[in-house]
């Protein structure tokens, strides 16, 4: 009996033990080849979805989830997601990065992932490799590439570290209906003429609150169109700077407010969102190709998309948002096939035409997107127009030499502590400022005056 | 050693063995996921620690510089302030509740009827994740959510009514939201020291014709104080603790203006630089904190014993 009990519990120690083993046997990808597995981190499963969709001789692994990875060309491609939400992805990605010269083979990192607020944080450190030199991309290869999303991703000694697919130049995303109702026609020439400046566009503003609708749907609607159109930087020798143009956000959304031109929605929340839907009342957004075909819910029924309902102008300012830049993590042992990847997805003008007819984005590839202005191509969502001649217009304008390794922080605790100055919770822009720089000085030390 | 022993002497060492190797696996989980990360975070809290980008700065000896700025920069008073009031915003309809339905759990003469199945009922908002209750509540009183829906159907109000920006209406939420999920725990808690009082003082107290209402006043409530402090104070110390109900509600701002804002939420931020130094120096303040309340948890514990 005490045998029988001894042997049982034996037993189950090893069961145990086992079970842990395996655990941790399945994490290391063991039926891949040594060497033949390409790491990429990222946040969701956009750049995923272009590679299942748009790359030749990939073959996914699982059609309906992207993020699930594949092969190519022999080898393993294998994504690893975490959400941005916390700044989780950057955590994740930080530590991987940090941990990058003690692992080998497959347990590097090969590629990962940044977006426009936070690339230079990984363009100015070492983890991230030259694509030129260690990658060997050629300045000819890139030529057609557009100049900003390049300057994006060189670093102060004027090594190129990233590449992109798509370039983000924005627009004014107008409700159709709402258009003719209140303006008395919908035609993007039209439309243009009154929100041709900052004045008419406000002036508009009244008429659409004089007829029942809200011109914007709320507080950080234009907040890009300023912010990315700055001429000094968040932090100017070690402080925080806010530009005279992020101070005209805060007016204009302050009186836009008061006036009840807006909503007073937040970004990303479900009452901002409403303007995607009829009876949403709101007339416009702003934003780039992307915002449009992977933000507005133009595949669910009774949105204003759905119908082709969006209709785009230039509006008042050019600008641009966002962009996903892809880089080499340093220490890749794939960096040849790194690179097939990044000329394929960022300077083959056929698999970018692909991306801009497929998927409604707007291409990194001057030449072909400035053929195509002319082209039958044209977006259902926006009711058969041809966006890409404004798009075009407006990324020959962009400029990015105001990035700093702080821009994301600035930018979010920025925003969210003038919401509660236009909701009315901070009586005082001071003391939302005063909120904001505390916040500063906690996410980055580094920013705190020394005392 | 075995090996050498032999007769009875074998067996008691033996005993005594498997009492240490019983022992060890808490031994070991305390030492390495407790002391060790306790020690270091003190250890930290002296040094000046954190990332600037992809940049290490630190670790540099700083001395008592960061529980300087914790202490006297940082507002720290202010998000203890906003801790409190909103721990008490739900301990006291929590206290209340509870006591209600423990005394109505445990008094056989009501026969409640299905009382294990509402003792169940009551404990299960406990099960549910915070984060995700406070998902829930998110999406329920946003200005286009199922509750500003209702009211305005109901033609309470005629606009939307914004529950978030409002800083009463938010920090009430997050009370109710406390409450919801910890009255089940206390009713249990406190329905076991009734339970654990002698009958034959209610008996007495009924033969003696004390009403109802005396017998819960003179005879539950002074027995039961022990109790009531313990649930008192663990509370205030989980209360301190307070993170995911508001972080999530707030979308991590704290807002409206900063009134939402607990301790916690402010020792979260400063992980987003991975400062351990700052991080260190308020968790060791929250340690101080805690540690006086259980003290008198403990000491009052002792006492009972005597």
């Amino acid at each position: 009996m005490k045998r029988l009990v001894k042997l049982m519990s034996l037993a189950l120690v090893l069961t145990m033990i086992v079970g842990m083993v395996s655990a941790c046997g399945s994490k290391k990808d063991d039926n891949v080849a040594e060497g033949k597995l390409i790491v990429i981190r990222c946040w969701n499963d956009e750049f995923a979805k272009r590679m299942r969709d748009h790359l030749p001789d990939y073959k996914v692994k699982n059609k309906d989830n992207a993020l699930e990875g594949g092969t190519y060309k022999g080898y393993t491609i294998k994504f690893i997601q975490v959400d941005n939400k916390d700044n989780a992805y950057q955590n994740a990605l930080d530590e991987a990065l940090g941990k990058q010269s003690s692992k080998k083979g497959n347990e590097l990192l090969d590629m990962f992932l940044s977006e426009a607020d936070y690339a230079a944080k990984y363009v100015q450190a070492d983890a991230t490799a030259d694509v030129k030199g260690v990658v060997g991309l050629t300045d000819a290869d890139l030529a057609n590439q557009y100049q900003y999303t390049k300057d994006a991703v060189t670093d102060d000694k004027g090594v190129l570290k990233g590449v992109s697919w798509q370039a983000c130049p924005g627009g004014l995303i107008y409700n159709r209906e709402i258009a003719k109702a209140v303006l008395g026609s919908d035609d993007p020439a039209e439309v243009q003429k009154a929100v041709a400046d900052w004045d008419t566009f406000t002036a508009t503003a009244q008429k659409m609150k004089e007829a029942g609708y809200a011109m914007l749907s709320g507080y950080d609607d234009t907040y890009r169109v300023f912010s990315n159109n700055v001429t000094t930087k968040w932090v100017v020798d070690g402080k925080i700077n806010v530009d005279a143009n992020i101070m005209k956000w805060v007016e204009q959304t302050k009186e836009f407010t008061e006036k009840g031109y807006n909503q007073g929605s937040t970004l990303w929340a479900a009452e901002w969102e409403k303007g995607f839907y009829k009876d949403g009342g709101v007339f416009c957004y702003f934003g780039p190709a992307w915002l449009i075909d992977f933000c507005m819910k133009c595949d669910q029924a009774g949105s204003v998309g759905i119908d082709g309902g969006w209709g785009i102008t230039e509006g008042p300012m050019g600008f641009f948002w966002g962009g996903t830049w892809m880089h080499a993590a340093t220490g890749t042992d794939n960096a040849d096939i790194v690179k097939e990847i990044m000329l394929a997805m960022t300077c083959n003008e056929t698999i970018l035409k692909d991306i801009v007819t497929k998927d409604n984005d707007f291409a990194n590839h001057k030449p072909a997107m400035e053929a195509m202005v002319n082209s039958d191509y044209s977006s259902k969502i926006l009711g058969g127009m041809n966006p890409l001649g404004i798009y075009c217009n407006g990324a020959s304008k962009i400029k990015l030499d105001c990035i700093t390794t702080y821009d994301q922080g600035c930018n979010e605790k920025f925003q969210a502590a003038m919401h509660d100055y236009f909701n009315g919770n901070f009586a005082t822009y001071e003391e939302a400022y005063a909120k904001f720089e505390k916040d500063i000085y906690e996410i980055y030390p580094a920013l705190k005056p020394k005392n | 050693m075995a090996a050498n022993s032999n007769g009875r002497k074998k067996h008691s060492v033996t005993k005594g063995k498997w009492g240490i190797i019983f022992l060890l696996p808490f031994a070991v989980a305390f030492l390495a996921f407790q002391l060790y990360p306790l020690a270091y975070t003190i250890y930290n809290s002296f040094f000046e620690n954190y990332r600037d980008g992809l940049t290490q700065v630190g670790p540099n000896w700083v001395g008592l510089k960061n529980y300087k700025e914790a202490i006297f920069e940082a507002d720290l008073l202010k998000y203890a302030g906003n801790t409190m009031i909103m721990w008490v915003i739900g301990f006291i309809p929590q206290i209340l509740v509870s006591l209600l339905l423990a005394s109505w759990f445990a008094n056989n003469r009501l026969r409640i009827r299905g009382a294990s199945f509402f003792k169940t009922i009551i404990y299960m908002p406990n099960l549910i994740m915070a984060s995700a209750f406070s998902m829930l509540f998110f999406a329920l009183f946003s200005k286009v959510g199922p509750v500003n829906g209702l009211l305005q159907s109901l033609h309470i109000i005629d606009k939307p009514f914004v529950f978030l920006e409002n800083i009463a209406a938010t920090r009430i939420l997050i009370g109710f939201m406390n409450f919801m999920m910890w009255f089940g725990n206390t009713t249990i808690l406190l329905m076991a020291g009734i339970m654990g009082i002698d009958t034959a003082l209610f008996e007495a107290a009924e033969v003696d014709g004390a009403k109802p209402g005396q017998v819960f006043r003179q005879i539950t409530l002074p027995i039961l104080r022990p109790i009531l402090l313990y649930v008192a104070l663990t509370s205030m110390i989980g209360g301190i603790q307070m993170f995911d109900v508001p972080q999530i509600l707030s979308g991590g701002t704290g807002g409206p203006s900063d009134h939402t804002t607990t301790l916690i939420m402010k020792l979260n931020n400063h992980l987003y630089s991975k400062n351990y130094g700052m991080g260190g120096a308020l968790s060791v303040l929250l340690l101080v904190i805690t540690s006086i309340l259980s003290l008198i948890v403990f000491k009052f514990m002792v006492k009972k014993e005597d």
